[in-house]
């Protein structure tokens, strides 16, 4: 049994290798190192190509912006328990935003806008902001009339469906009159200081496929530039 | 009859380590998904945090270092709730957790039991080691990426997530890892790979709960004991009798050497040096 190693011994020797425990210690050691940089490497490869939030999820209320959402919710699932109309749901692999975090998605079930916000008190870890004690100033997107071609309204009937279901009534969406050739059209339209992106409107939309739906914020509207021509100066 | 019994009694006495143990991972599995008539839920959340008896807040410190790594603000609750269980681990030891609590041992020993029953000889192995690498990759990876880099694989969370909603997308991984401690790698995942034991080793590195060998003349030194423990390095010194207790924070306290040892050499205890400190001079058997 102690053949080979008096044999290795005798060949550090010979090479000049003075401490062969010490050498084999940092062969461990850079080794392990190896492994873990590699690993670091293509993991990281493997999370930055993780597809994207979806614009249909949507986070519950008071919900940090998406990167620091991301690092601060730790997946638990309390705002899910605490939610009285069972809307959220965590996130599981076949879902188009990241593993474990809680979400809706506006046409299924919107937010009800509870007053005490039962899910944000569940939050933990404050990625549900605790500062958001106002549900009316809670912002979980905006809502867009995104197709003109088949609203109702847009087509000269008054369905107003949106406007009428809005609990945020005559604030956050109105009707603006507007006369072209089709007559006197009644608009839907948001106010995105008001709207919570609660979805109501969306869920409630009587096509097969919504016309307004809630988006992100940074979907859903546009930013005036810093120039004359309202672009962002390059 | 009266014979049948006894035989049962001493059948479970000889499993009774084992048996504590299921209950508890089972009792705490359930205390998250069953309703219980006029209380409701005992333990809401999930194994990363949980609300216990409507008030008890915990909150896994793993789960939580990665999110503050991640660049998480500081937040109360969940600093609370870490800090009641990293006291807990860090007071008794750490990896109580991986043999007490994680539902994910219960699908490795069932891999386990299979590869014994089906006498499977063929093994990948491994370094104990890696799940060390792993668990600074994962804190590195949060880092750089700002998310969890753990919780997008655990199998623990995600074994919850499906049990809580029933859904299946998360089986083929779990599905895998049964796979692979059952064919590929014996004890693989929680031995070798699982960087929330390597956490918890690190956590209850000077945990007092041990295993110990007060009584070690009456060791007849069969090492049957290092044959069913699930990190037999760390029984090698007692079995030796170059110690008097397990001092590696590898030791899970699962037990299994308590319920193998025929000759009661052995016992769990709150250690506080004293006696089992002893090291070094073998004991001399006559």
């Amino acid at each position: 049994m102690t053949k080979p190693s008096a044999q290795k011994e005798s060949l550090a020797v010979k090479y000049g290798i003075e401490q062969p425990a010490r050498r084999k210690a940092f062969k461990r050691v850079f080794r392990h190192l190896g492994v873990a940089v590699l690993g670091t490497a293509v993991a990281q490869a493997a999370i930055f190509s993780r597809p994207a939030r979806a614009a249909k999820i949507l986070r519950p209320p008071g919900a940090l912006p998406e990167k620091a959402f991301d690092s601060t919710c730790i997946r638990c699932g309390l705002c899910v328990k605490d939610c009285p109309y069972d809307i959220l749901k965590l996130a599981s692999w076949t879902d188009p935003a990241p593993l474990g975090t809680p979400f809706f998605v506006a046409r299924q079930d919107p937010c009800r806008m509870c007053t005490d916000i039962p899910c944000v008190k569940a939050c933990p870890t404050g990625a549900l902001d605790p500062l958001l004690t106002d549900i009316r100033k809670a912002d979980m997107g905006v809502a867009v009339l995104v197709d003109h071609e088949n609203c109702l309204n847009y087509k000269g009937l008054t369905c107003s469906v949106c406007v009428r279901v809005c609990p945020i009534r005559g604030e956050a969406i109105s009707l603006k009159p507007i006369q072209n050739e089709r007559g006197l059209l009644q608009i839907p339209t948001v106010n995105p200081d008001k709207c919570t992106g609660c979805g109501t409107c969306e869920k409630h939309c009587v096509l097969s496929e919504a016309t307004i739906r809630v988006l992100p914020r940074e979907l859903g509207l546009g930013v005036s530039g810093a120039n004359a021509a309202g672009r962002g100066v390059w | 009859m009266a014979s049948a019994l006894k035989r049962m009694a001493a059948a479970l006495n000889r499993h009774r380590w084992l048996l504590m143990r299921r209950t508890l991972q089972i009792l705490i599995v359930l205390a998250f998904i069953v309703d219980i008539p006029e209380l409701g839920r005992i333990a809401h959340g999930n194994l990363s945090s949980s609300l216990w008896f409507w008030n008890v807040p915990l909150t896994d410190p793993f789960v939580l270092l990665q999110s503050l790594l991640a660049g998480a603000p500081l937040a109360k609750t969940a600093l609370i709730g870490a800090a009641i269980v990293a006291g807990f681990y860090a007071f008794f030891g750490g990896r109580i957790y991986c043999s007490w609590v994680c539902p994910i041992n219960m699908l490795t020993d069932a891999a386990l039991w299979l590869r014994q029953k089906l006498n499977i000889k063929g093994n990948l192995t491994l370094s104990r080691e890696l799940r060390s690498v792993l668990l600074v990759m994962a804190l590195v990876l949060s880092v750089i990426t700002g998310t969890l880099a753990w919780e997008i694989i655990n199998p623990i969370t995600l074994l919850q997530r499906e049990l809580m909603w029933t859904s299946s997308a998360g089986l083929t991984f779990l599905a895998a890892l049964f796979l692979f401690d059952f064919l590929v790698s014996r004890r693989g995942w929680c031995g070798h790979l699982c960087p929330v034991g390597a956490f918890y080793k690190y956590l209850g590195h000077y945990g007092r709960l041990r295993v110990t060998a007060l009584k070690s003349d009456a060791c007849a030194g069969c090492s049957d004991c290092i044959k069913v423990c699930p990190e037999p390095h760390v029984l090698a010194p007692v079995v030796a009798q170059k110690a008097l207790a397990v001092t590696d924070s590898d030791c899970t306290r699962c037990g299994a050497c308590l319920d193998k040892c025929s000759s009661g050499a052995l016992s769990m205890k709150l250690d506080f040096g004293g006696k089992s400190a002893f090291r070094g001079i073998p004991i001399v058997k006559s």
